[in-house]
């Protein structure tokens, strides 16, 4: 990794934390509604996985999809803007905090429904092979949408047509607030490639050196027609499934176990240990997003409501 | 003119498309090497290749999920539900994506795909496979429900259904793929969204639309031999519907008949009555009438099954009620 590389991501990183940190504080402002599901402890999973990825892979999530909307070069100021429905938001005001997408950047949403966009990644991927072109589809998921059908039929189908996408398990040791090993059989995610003779791998998601090289490692031999893989991140989230929830499922004392581990702490120490950069500047990264969060705080807040019409736009192409 | 069966209309329709654009592909339980559980694709595999008529496992949400994401990349997929039935299998993806992401995401994601499934009732399948829910897909705003009752409306809206760029349920009844009709030579496109007189007549709307426009004709001219002259509205679409012919005919005849095969609850009939009432009512000289069938899942008994779908005698009964 190069120093111009590693500042890129590192800033990637504290734009992801700062930008969660200000959303929840609009939400509490009640400024933003319905839910909203923070990625904040797993800032090392998207941003080392989606800087392996070319411009013509595709990127589809679920609904935790601020982060990965970040890495996948969405404007700050714009996914703010869709999280208060604002009309220049990424979706018109019309998506929310789950429905983030920009299809120019190869960023396929945000789906709200567990495990639903899995077959979704499957026809991507087909979309690819059927045209010939060189892209992967990289479908991120979490541990809880594995137990759902979805993922399993979407597995065989991709393996079955041998399709050029990664799926990429953010094992963040919690669905809601079942633990993995209260609702799936294996608490290792990976070992379900297994059952569809599908190579797969595990790496710690703290630390974002390791996700990206595993990506970019796996992402290339894709490309270079493996078939389908399967690649479990672990990590934690540290704030609660979404805002509200009374985490009666975990003890402080876990959290504060995982937050030693903090990846964004861990890569900017990596950083200064591999001489990829000094306190200055990393300081000078700190600096700029702060000033990008306050600047994309003032765009969404000062932006207009959607107009009336826009209530019926949109439904269909051909009305 | 050819005079083909509804399996030919729609079997040329998914042909001459996929030979117009290479964009057009097929997928689906049976579709290739079978060549379709109901003999739709037979042929399509060896002449469009395996590439382009994909055999799918068992996995209804899997076949309308990478439809979606095949569509999101630009190409028309026409994903094949073996019946309608099956369909609830892949609600989800048909309900909450198909529908949804257009709007949701703001215009920026275009759905162009098919989905044809394969409904209706009287061929002793039970109670799981010979429902005829239409209604249901009819109501979510998003997608659009095409449902022909004649082979020249099968093939010009299934080529229609193909170009659009909007996700259509195709819904094919199991009992008209052997029913023949003439179908004209040559291009063919009927526009979704439309409704067509079928017979012109003075005395009572009937509002109809796939199977039961069979049956509707038939009750027509049982009625017409006692000086009874009934004009029938074949929807075509159920969404978006067309009310147009439906209210033009009413203030004509100012009687009306609903006839669908799905259960009335809830049904097309309540939907059309209702808009009758709300947007023509001073026309309305009789209270409208629904023929639709009994409450019950389908049984698998022959003489039950035929009890409790609608047929020629309902609708006759049902005209001289509103008379």
């Amino acid at each position: 990794m190069d120093k111009q590389t590693g500042l890129k991501l590192y800033h990637e990183m504290v734009l992801i934390r700062r930008t969660e940190e200000k959303a929840a504080e609009l939400y509490q402002q009640g400024k933003i509604g319905g839910f909203l599901h923070l990625y904040i402890g797993q800032e090392a999973v998207s941003t080392g996985l989606i800087s392996a990825r070319l411009p013509q892979d595709r990127v589809i999530t679920a609904y935790r999809d601020h982060g990965v909307a970040i890495n996948c070069g969405l404007p700050a100021k714009e996914i703010l803007a869709e999280m208060l429905g604002k009309v220049t938001g990424v979706s018109r005001g019309k998506g929310g905090s789950m429905h983030l997408a920009d299809v120019s950047k190869n960023f396929w949403g945000g789906h709200a429904i567990v495990g639903a966009h899995l077959p979704l990644a499957a026809g991507l991927a087909l979309g690819d092979l059927y045209q010939k072109q060189d892209g992967v589809t990289i479908c991120m998921f979490g541990d809880g949408a594995t137990n759902i059908g979805y993922f399993h039929e979407a597995l065989n189908l991709s393996k079955v047509w041998n399709l050029p996408v990664l799926w990429v398990c953010e094992n963040n040791q919690y669905g809601m607030g079942t633990a993995v090993d209260r609702a799936s059989a294996v608490s290792q995610i990976r070992q379900k490639a297994e059952g569809y003779g599908m190579t797969n791998s595990r790496v710690d998601g703290m630390n974002l050196v390791a996700v990206r090289e595993a990506a970019q490692k796996i992402l290339s031999e894709i490309r270079n027609g493996s078939g389908p893989q399967l690649l479990e991140i672990t990590t934690y989230r540290y704030r609660g499934h979404s805002m509200g929830d009374p985490e009666r499922y975990r003890k402080p004392e876990e959290i504060h176990l995982w937050q030693e581990q903090d990846p964004i702490g861990i890569f900017r120490r990596h950083l200064l240990d591999n001489g990829l950069a000094v306190e200055a500047e990393l300081n000078a990264e700190d600096d700029a997003v702060e000033e990008e969060i306050r600047e994309a705080v003032i765009f969404a807040e000062s932006s207009p409501e959607p107009q009336a019409e826009e209530l019926f736009r949109d439904i269909y192409v051909e009305a | 003119m050819a005079k083909i069966t509804m399996r030919e209309a729609i079997s040329q329709a998914l042909w001459e498309e996929m030979e117009r654009d290479p964009k057009v592909f097929i997928l689906g339980e049976e579709v290739g090497l079978w060549g379709g559980t109901y003999a739709v694709t037979k042929g399509f595999f060896d002449h469009f290749g395996a590439e382009r008529v994909r055999d799918t496992p068992i996995a209804e949400a899997a076949i309308v999920g990478a439809a979606i994401g095949a569509a999101l990349t630009g190409l028309r997929p026409v994903a094949e539900l073996m019946t309608i039935n099956f369909a609830f299998s892949a609600m989800d993806h048909i309900v909450n994506e198909a529908a949804k992401l257009h709007y949701m995401f703001a215009g920026q994601m275009v759905l162009p795909m098919v989905i044809r499934a394969v409904g209706g009732g009287g061929r002793q399948l039970g109670a799981t496979h010979s429902q005829t829910p239409d209604a249901v897909f009819a109501h979510f705003p998003g997608l659009k429900v095409v449902a022909p009752g004649t082979p020249a409306d099968a093939k010009g809206l299934l080529k229609a259904a193909i170009r659009s760029n909007d996700p259509v349920l195709f819904i094919e009844h199991a009992t008209l793929y052997q029913t023949r009709g003439e179908v004209p030579d040559g291009e063919l496109i009927v526009p979704i969204g439309k409704s067509k007189i079928q017979r012109l007549g003075r005395d009572v709307t009937l509002v109809t639309y796939s199977k039961m426009l069979e049956v509707s004709m038939k009750a027509a001219e049982q009625l017409a031999a006692e000086g009874i002259e009934v004009e029938i509205v074949d929807l075509r679409s159920l969404r978006p519907l067309d009310m147009d012919p439906v209210l033009e005919s009413l203030k004509k005849t100012n009687r009306a008949v609903i006839v669908e095969e799905g259960w009335k609850s809830y049904g097309v009939g309540a939907e059309i009555a209702s808009r009758i009432y709300e947007e023509a009512f001073d026309f309305v000289d009789a209270p409208i009438k629904r023929v639709a069938q009994a409450e019950v899942p389908l049984p698998y008994n022959r003489t039950l099954e035929q009890m409790a779908l609608p047929n020629a005698a309902d609708v006759v009964k049902a005209v001289k009620e509103v008379l």
